[in-house]
């Protein structure tokens, strides 16, 4: 018997820090998703405004307005052409693409953060990307031009890779060893991209759609972009929110969350699979934009609520919110050339991680 | 139908392990247990390290895989679904997981998931129950702190709410107060026994501290080696030449003013001999 067991007393008297309106008060993103809302309608405002072509703010708002459905608002600007090409052909295409793949990166991470229950893990270091890079390379490769099979080779892709980053991790590090499932999703992404670099080689003459694929970009973004991911991006986003309660639950552990008479194995499938779905579509539309899924889940998560109730939806409108932000500095610093969208995500991405990586240290356990 | 709820209520045994063995790999965790646990009864499991009590309430809780048969109310544990489970046993693990950015009130809410649907979020009831259930526990100020900032004692008291949240009659406890201080133990299990009784739960606790478990479990199960050794009231399993042996050290077993058994280990090696 020892009498070491007193030190477990650590409590600090700061009581009851922020006082709300009842103590039971229900986890509400409400308040975020008002605040992230907002930022979203500025930057997709002001991304549809600012271009090379100098249609001027005034312009674009008269133009958007003009298609909002029963307002029957017309106006000479509205009314031109042109400058319905340029807003709703052109900007706004690009525009609504960002938002769409930000909040799906932002979802898939913070899914990823919550199935492994690691914070560090995002789409790309178990490997998706690598995988549905491979597969979109290969449909590139085999028949360039056509881009129609490009999501489901993203997605053969990039649920491969997961799902062999995810056995080989478990078999090798054990279930609960998120640190060697990440391990494992190095290891699957080198071996995808090796793959992938090696067909790339031998195809010299796809060399310029793949490594524009490859960069992330949304500079040809089209409608029929949005068109082509919206259906996988619904049902993995519908998906997602639907299970944002039981990755709570998965926070406790595979074995409390059994003994509350949930099934985590099952979960877990399904949340990666719906995860992945929505990534590679994302991925195969706008090449590989590395951080998102890992900064934006981070911020929601420090600024707001740890609960997935609050992170995931919160985390696909900033998400959507910041990507549009980083493409509007990727096409309009250096204009009229494009800076790689993956370019600035990662400046600001690469500090964030390390950041991420020093406060971890500093209390064990985050997740 | 109502001679079944009727018997339901009546002292009838809740938990039944029959002939149940559980093995890792070569070695034995667990040797054809068979056991019964009343209603309303507190089942204190003893046994040196290693003998197999937490693995006897692991397979009760249904996370091990087991030879054998448990039956819960009646009911073989095997049919039965895993929300319909979790709505008759609720488990605390010896190191519950504790998400440090967890509120405490979400943390207790948690505790509804058996009674949900599979997206149905918790309502303005489930919120309630495990508010009052923090109100019960003592934590009502508490209920917006991050786990994180919360002390051994009141995590103790938290996990016991999430746990009742479950609104399960069995109550399986791993250890409940290895994580406590001296005071903060008998605090912790004095709710436990209040909880019990209002509640009507059955509890079923591994412990370690035998004299602790004298004053609390009205039933002990001596475990050695994955069988049970000695089973019965604290009178009957705590003898001092039982435990000598199966703990393979010697204790000495005094008996309080108030006929409390406390069982006090005794060094095995003369005193001062470092001159």
């Amino acid at each position: 018997m020892s009498t070491t067991s007193t030190s477990s007393e650590t409590s600090s008297p700061r009581n009851a820090s922020e006082s709300r309106a009842g103590a039971s008060a229900p986890v509400s993103a409400r308040m975020p998703l008002l605040v992230t809302g907002i930022g979203l309608i500025v930057v997709v405002v002001l991304s549809t405004a600012i271009g090379p072509s100098g249609v001027s703010l005034w312009t674009v708002i008269q133009v958007l307005v003009s298609h909002i459905p029963l307002l029957h608002f017309h106006s000479a600007a509205s009314n031109s052409v042109i400058n319905q090409a340029i807003v709703l052909d052109v900007r706004l295409p690009r525009v609504v693409l960002g938002g769409l793949v930000g909040a799906m990166l932002a979802a898939g991470g913070a899914s990823y953060q919550g199935v492994f229950r690691n914070p560090l893990a995002d789409p790309y270091l178990l490997g998706v990307a690598a995988g549905a890079g491979l597969g979109a390379t290969i449909v590139i490769v085999a028949n360039s031009g056509s881009t129609a099979l490009l999501p489901i080779a993203a997605f053969i892709g990039g649920a491969g890779a997961v799902t062999l980053t995810y056995l080989v991790g478990a078999r090798f590090g054990g279930r609960s060893s998120g640190a060697s499932i990440v391990l494992a999703g190095i290891a699957i992404a080198a071996i995808f991209t090796a793959a992938q670099t090696f067909l790339q080689q031998q195809h010299a003459q796809d060399l310029q759609a793949v490594y524009s694929w490859i960069l992330g970009s949304l500079s040809l973004a089209t409608w029929s972009d949005v068109w082509l991911i919206l259906p996988y991006l619904a049902v993995s986003t519908v998906v997602l929110l639907a299970h944002r309660r039981l990755l709570d639950v998965l926070r406790l552990g595979e074995e409390e969350a059994s003994s509350l008479g949930i099934n985590p194995q099952r979960i877990r499938l399904i949340v990666v699979a719906a995860a992945t779905l929505g990534t590679a579509a994302a991925v195969s539309v706008s090449g590989l934009i590395g951080f998102v899924g890992i900064i934006v889940p981070h911020v929601i998560r420090r600024t707001t609520n740890a609960s997935y109730r609050v992170v995931m939806p919160v985390s696909m409108v900033a998400g959507a919110a910041f990507l549009i932000l980083a493409d509007l500095v990727a096409h309009t610093i250096e204009s009229p050339a494009e800076v790689p969208l993956g370019v600035i995500t990662a400046f600001v991405g690469g500090p964030f991680f390390i950041f991420v990586l020093r406060s971890r240290r500093t209390h064990e356990g985050v997740l | 139908m109502s001679s079944e709820i009727a018997f339901d209520a009546a002292h009838h045994n809740i938990v039944e392990l029959r002939d149940v063995g559980v093995s890792y790999g070569s070695s034995i965790a667990l040797n054809n247990v068979t056991h019964s646990v009343a209603s309303g009864e507190w089942l204190g499991v003893i046994g040196a390290n290693g003998a197999g009590k937490t693995t006897l309430l692991r397979s009760i809780a249904r996370l091990i895989s087991y030879s054998g048969e448990i039956l819960v109310n009646g009911r073989a544990v095997a049919d039965l679904s895993r929300k319909e489970f979790a709505k008759l046993v609720a488990y605390v693990p010896q190191k519950p997981e504790l998400p440090p950015d967890m509120r405490a009130i979400d943390y207790a809410a948690l505790g509804r998931m058996p009674h949900l649907g599979y997206f149905g979020a918790e309502g303005p009831n489930d919120r309630e129950i495990a508010g009052n259930l923090l109100e019960r526990l003592g934590l009502s100020q508490l209920a917006e702190r991050h786990l994180g900032t919360m002390s051994g004692g009141e995590l103790q008291r938290l996990v016991l709410a999430r746990a009742l949240a479950q609104d399960a009659p069995a109550l399986l406890l791993d250890e409940p107060t290895s994580a406590l201080d001296l005071g903060r133990r008998v605090e912790a299990l004095e709710l436990v026994d209040e909880l019990r009784l209002e509640r009507g739960l059955t509890v079923i606790s591994a412990m370690h501290d035998l004299s602790l478990a004298a004053q609390f479990a009205g039933q002990l199960v001596l475990l050695d080696a994955g069988s049970i050794v000695a089973a019965g009231t604290a009178e009957e399993v705590l003898e001092e030449k039982l435990l000598d042996y199966h703990f393979g050290t010697q204790v000495r077993i005094l008996r309080t003013e108030d006929g409390e058994l406390v069982v006090v280990p005794r060094r095995t090696k003369p005193k001062g001999n470092h001159a």
